[in-house]
């Protein structure tokens, strides 16, 4: 049993004090993250990206804790879904359908305890998925050569774009801004400097921390900035917290059935935890039928999105650790951590560095014991931190955007690069244009160039030899599929609208 | 009929076209490969045109823009990023930080008292957290010739 003697060494890893401290704490910052309002999974793990690199930690000590953050802020998010009816993250949005009016009939308790295990059922087998599908996948990554991976690469643009976008060109041009952010600096082969207009900041190319900061968490900021005065403060009253065994029981199959159809949807590159709680809460709705009452405050309402939201944050794992590929916004946030740590994702990763891949899983499987622990009993704690105004908690995460880049390089050429994309975040969140793709591009820019200039090379410039083999035809195909089925799937995908008072 | 997205849709095909024409301009090395340095940055610049000619010709609805207000805090506080990002350097994390941290607490909810122990409270608090708990050592209090 090659997973039991993998499972051990990445028990040994995980179980460290140290690691488990990390774990422990990344969790808790998680739950923090993912509850409060306005700092989500995505823009919480960027902000905390150049401080981790700054510390020094090691790849696996930096891994765990920054995953535990991901795993931690998707089941922070119900929080503020529950009580407050604003999603603390995207993926809990869904999670407000039914949460909230539990809560307002008068049973905020039990919707979080629901919620919770929920959640716990939903990760835990994201988790086992992961570990049993990843090793089967990388295998598979080990036929992709570069013609392959060039089109894998457009795949995951088309599928994000596609799906995470009102308008193809929009997403597509996010895309090829991202690429064209890539290729500035140094060219990987022939060592010339290419759109540095002479500026030297620019000769090593665009730190990606800079981006990714800018516009995930500045850009957050101006938002808010923006909308303020419309936040509502804790309406409900969390009194005694008990468990209401019987419908966490009834609600168990629709736990498995989401979490199973959460997966699928992380594993899928580019569609990541948000599609797997609003499929996961679909499917459910039209199981349970018009008795069911989903949208009143039913048990099984609540277990489904937040079931296949923490599924789906698992499975997007999958994708990034065995092929490079990011399955969702904040897993490209995961992404650039790797690349911060000199780790290259994709098959050799688990060949070459077995106790990172196998300590990382370990540490999932722990963490996701301590978040049940902190969600359940001591969800209490996290509901007061909500009460933090955000006069206070976004200037904080402003001056910590500015502290984590500025201890990068110590350079305010970058802080000022970081206004810049943060400023440019806020306008194209206004028109439209989705940041996911800008990121991803910037990420998988110099990768993407040289799988197709080595491809080229490879057939002596003959273009036809990107679709040469049945893997990279099947991977065309997919990428065509999904660039364009969403234009037709659009009002079917249409998500239902949040409660109103 | 004008839209911001007719608008952004012509600066994106503007901008595309300069960056294809410095595409051209790169200089190219004696150790090549049949691609070149040129041609996949040319491939972005011509997606990127699509891009804005389907804006023009497809716009959206138009965007929901901020009041004049919000448009007013939202320049102020991008110039307080930018003097902030100047400033940290030569003038350390305490001073800059309590000032820009105190405006942008007031532009999301002005109750100056509060604004103020707020800017106070995150220099402080974000100092002692960046220089002692996780030891960043590049952090400077205040600025480096005042000290004695």
């Amino acid at each position: 049993m090659d997973i039991l003697a993998n499972l051990s060494l990445g028990f040994s890893v995980a179980l460290s004090p140290w690691t488990l401290m990390l774990a422990v704490i990344g969790c808790f910052l998680g739950t923090i993250i993912g509850a409060l309002p306005g700092l989500g999974p995505s823009n919480g793990v960027a902000i905390l990206i150049p401080l981790t690199f700054s510390l020094g930690l090691d790849a696996t000590s930096a891994l765990v804790l920054l995953t535990s953050v991901y795993y931690g802020a998707m089941y922070g998010g119900r929080i503020s879904s529950i009580l407050l009816n604003i999603p603390g993250d995207e993926p809990a949005l869904m999670t407000t359908l039914d949460g909230y009016p539990m809560a307002k009939n008068g049973r905020p308790g039990d919707a979080l305890v629901i919620s919770g295990v929920a959640s716990f059922v939903g990760a835990l087998l994201a988790t086992i998925g992961l570990m049993l599908l990843a090793p089967l996948l990388s295998r598979v990554a080990y036929q992709f050569g570069p013609a392959e991976y060039f089109a894998l690469y457009l795949l995951a643009f088309c599928t994000l774009g596609g799906l995470s976008s009102k308008n193809q060109a929009k997403a597509a041009f996010a895309a090829a801004l991202g690429l064209a952010i890539a290729t500035i600096g140094l060219d990987n082969q022939t060592g010339m400097p290419r759109f540095t207009g002479g500026n030297l900041h620019l000769m090593d190319g665009v730190d990606f921390l800079v981006p990714l900061v800018g516009l995930f968490a500045v850009s957050e900021v101006l938002i808010y900035i923006e909308k303020q005065g419309k936040d509502s403060s804790l309406g409900i009253k969390l009194e005694k917290v008990t468990i209401p065994f019987r419908e966490i029981g009834q609600s168990f199959f629709t736990m498995i059935r989401a979490s199973l159809v959460g997966f699928v949807a992380g594993v899928l590159p580019g569609a990541g935890a948000s599609l797997g709680s609003f499929l996961a809460y679909m499917s459910e709705k039209s199981i349970a039928g018009k008795k069911g009452g989903f949208g009143t405050g039913v048990a099984r309402g609540i277990a489904a999105p937040e079931a296949g939201n923490n599924s789906a944050a698992g499975g997007a794992l999958v994708p990034m650790l065995t092929l490079g590929v990011p399955g969702s916004g904040t897993t490209a946030v995961l992404l650039a951590l790797l690349m911060t740590l000199n780790i290259t994702p994709g098959p050799t990763l688990f060949t070459d560095r077995p106790e990172v891949v196998w300590g990382l899983i370990a540490s999932l499987l722990i963490a996701n014991f301590v978040l049940l622990i902190m969600n359940v009993p001591m969800v209490k704690l996290f509901v007061y931190i909500l009460a933090v105004p955000p006069s206070l908690l976004l200037p904080g995460v402003m001056m910590i955007s500015f502290v984590g880049i500025f201890s990068l390089t110590g350079s305010y050429f970058d802080l000022l690069l970081m206004t810049g994309f943060g400023v440019m975040g806020y306008l194209f969140r206004k028109i439209g244009i989705p940041t996911v793709p800008i990121i991803l591009g910037i990420l998988l820019g110099k990768h993407m160039e040289d799988a197709l200039r080595r491809a080229m090379i490879l057939s002596d410039g003959d273009v036809s030899y990107l679709w040469s083999s049945p893997i990279a035809i099947g991977l065309w195909v997919a990428a065509i599929a999904g660039f364009i089925a969403p234009m037709f799937l659009r009002p079917l995908l249409k998500r239902p609208d949040r409660v109103i008072d | 009929m004008l839209r911001s997205d007719r608008v952004f849709g012509l600066v994106v095909i503007l901008a595309a076209l300069a960056y294809i024409a410095s595409a051209f301009q790169l200089q190219t090395s004696f150790l090549s490969d049949p691609m070149g340095s040129k041609s996949f940055p040319i491939g972005l610049g011509v997606v990127a045109v699509i891009c804005g000619i389907v804006m023009i010709f497809k716009p959206d609805e138009e965007a929901e823009w901020p009041r004049p207000v919000a448009i007013l805090k939202i320049s102020i506080s991008v110039v307080v990023m930018v003097a902030y990002a100047y400033s940290l350097k030569p003038l350390g994390f305490l001073f800059p930080t309590t000032l820009a941290a105190g405006i942008l607490s007031y532009l999301i909810t002005p109750r100056i008292t509060f604004n103020v122990l707020a800017g106070i409270g995150l220099a402080v608090g974000l100092y002692l957290l960046f220089r002692y708990a996780l030891g960043l050592e590049t952090l400077q209090a205040i600025p480096k010739g005042w000290k004695g």
